[in-house]
């Protein structure tokens, strides 16, 4: 299986989570086990779009109980005799595997995965910025020779770009500190945030340059945060920043800053 | 059945709640950190090979770096377990 693998690097690792729960999409070539019809073969991948069950397959490595998975969609691209190709976009843990066996049930036939690319998972998708391990080895040796940062810039992309899919919010510079001590957001420190946030979701939080802050879950809608005056909007969950890189600005309660 | 839309197609809005400035002499913004920092913070769009697990490609770019701390998001797993097993071991070996 080959496609899109996001690594993160040190720091970075805290932000992966989000990439474990977020969307993915695939490029998959199902073979069937005999010959059926395109437009039959066509008719049951429909039925596989929206809310599914599925049984995790043998080798997995979650409990094998059925979870109801959601399928974004599922395009065929080509059929070639009793190879299927098709993109599909899917919700973080959903197996294709399972799902071109599940098919081959349906069509009564029977059918495998024979191959599978990942061109999605979450913000990273097979664009500009995707390398190779021959690239990584190439860019790396070049930046060690020149001492030249494009190569680094090259294919080490900031954390942030993990952070794409979730809604932001923004904060004024006196709030960074307190937030990387592990304070909670509160009404005051929002400079601007972005629409659909509910109450309880997950976002991020940055600065006014763009860097990651911390990972919070938020306990207002958007439109409730830009009515409030005081109160926490979003409780912090996961500090990305270290200490120290924006001044404090808090005082403690003792009176002593 | 009805399509639910895929998270990625979903757009947002920035509304601005008050107004603030940022002093430019703490942070920077991540497309200009420098150079350890740069690591420390980053991430990388791999594009991942057949063969091997997940687990081993982030271990060899975690070697290539030369970084402590590493972590891949989604398993990918190798296509052929069984193989994949025996061309490790031939691997190792000397």
């Amino acid at each position: 299986m080959t496609g899109v693998l996001p690594i993160a690097l040190e720091e970075a690792t805290k932000t992966i989570h989000v990439l474990l729960e977020a969307g993915k999409e695939y490029v998959c070539v199902m073979r069937l086990h005999s010959n059926v019809p395109e437009d039959r073969v066509k008719e049951v991948l429909t039925e596989f779009q929206g809310k599914i069950y599925q049984r995790p397959p043998a080798r997995a490595s979650v409990k094998r109980r059925v979870r109801i998975r959601r399928v974004y969609y599922i395009d065929v691209l080509e059929v070639d005799g009793r190879d299927v190709l098709f993109r599909i976009g899917c919700q973080a843990g959903t197996y294709i595997r399972k799902i071109c066996h599940d098919v081959g049930e349906v069509l009564g036939c029977g059918a495998h995965m024979q191959e599978l690319r990942r061109t999605r998972s979450g913000p990273f998708t097979e664009d500009e910025n995707s390398v190779t391990l021959h690239d990584i080895v190439y860019l790396y040796s070049k930046w060690q020779e020149t001492g030249d940062l494009k190569y680094l810039r090259r294919f080490v992309l900031p954390m942030e770009k993990t952070l794409e899919i979730l809604p932001k919010i923004y904060i004024r510079d006196s709030a960074v500190d307190a937030i990387c001590h592990g304070a909670h957001l509160t009404a005051p420190g929002v400079v601007s945030l972005e629409t659909g946030i509910t109450n309880g979701c997950k976002v991020a939080i940055l600065t006014l340059k763009g860097e990651a802050v911390a990972l919070a879950r938020a306990t207002a809608s958007t439109k409730e945060i830009l009515n409030m005056s005081y109160g926490i909007v979003a409780r912090n969950e996961r500090v990305l920043m270290p200490r120290g890189t924006y001044p404090k600005m808090w005082r403690s309660k003792t009176g002593r800053s | 059945m009805s399509r639910i839309p895929a998270p990625w197609t979903m757009k947002r809005e920035v509304l601005v709640k008050s107004k603030s400035e940022t002093d430019p002499n703490f942070g920077c913004k991540p497309e200009d950190r420098p150079y350890p920092d740069l690591i420390k913070f980053g991430v990388i769009n791999l594009d991942k090979p057949p063969g091997p697990s997940s687990h081993e490609v982030a271990a060899w770019v975690r070697r290539i770096i030369g970084v402590n701390q590493i972590g891949h998001g989604g398993t990918l797993e190798a296509s052929k377990p069984e193989k994949s097993q025996c061309d490790r071991r031939s691997a190792d070996s000397p």
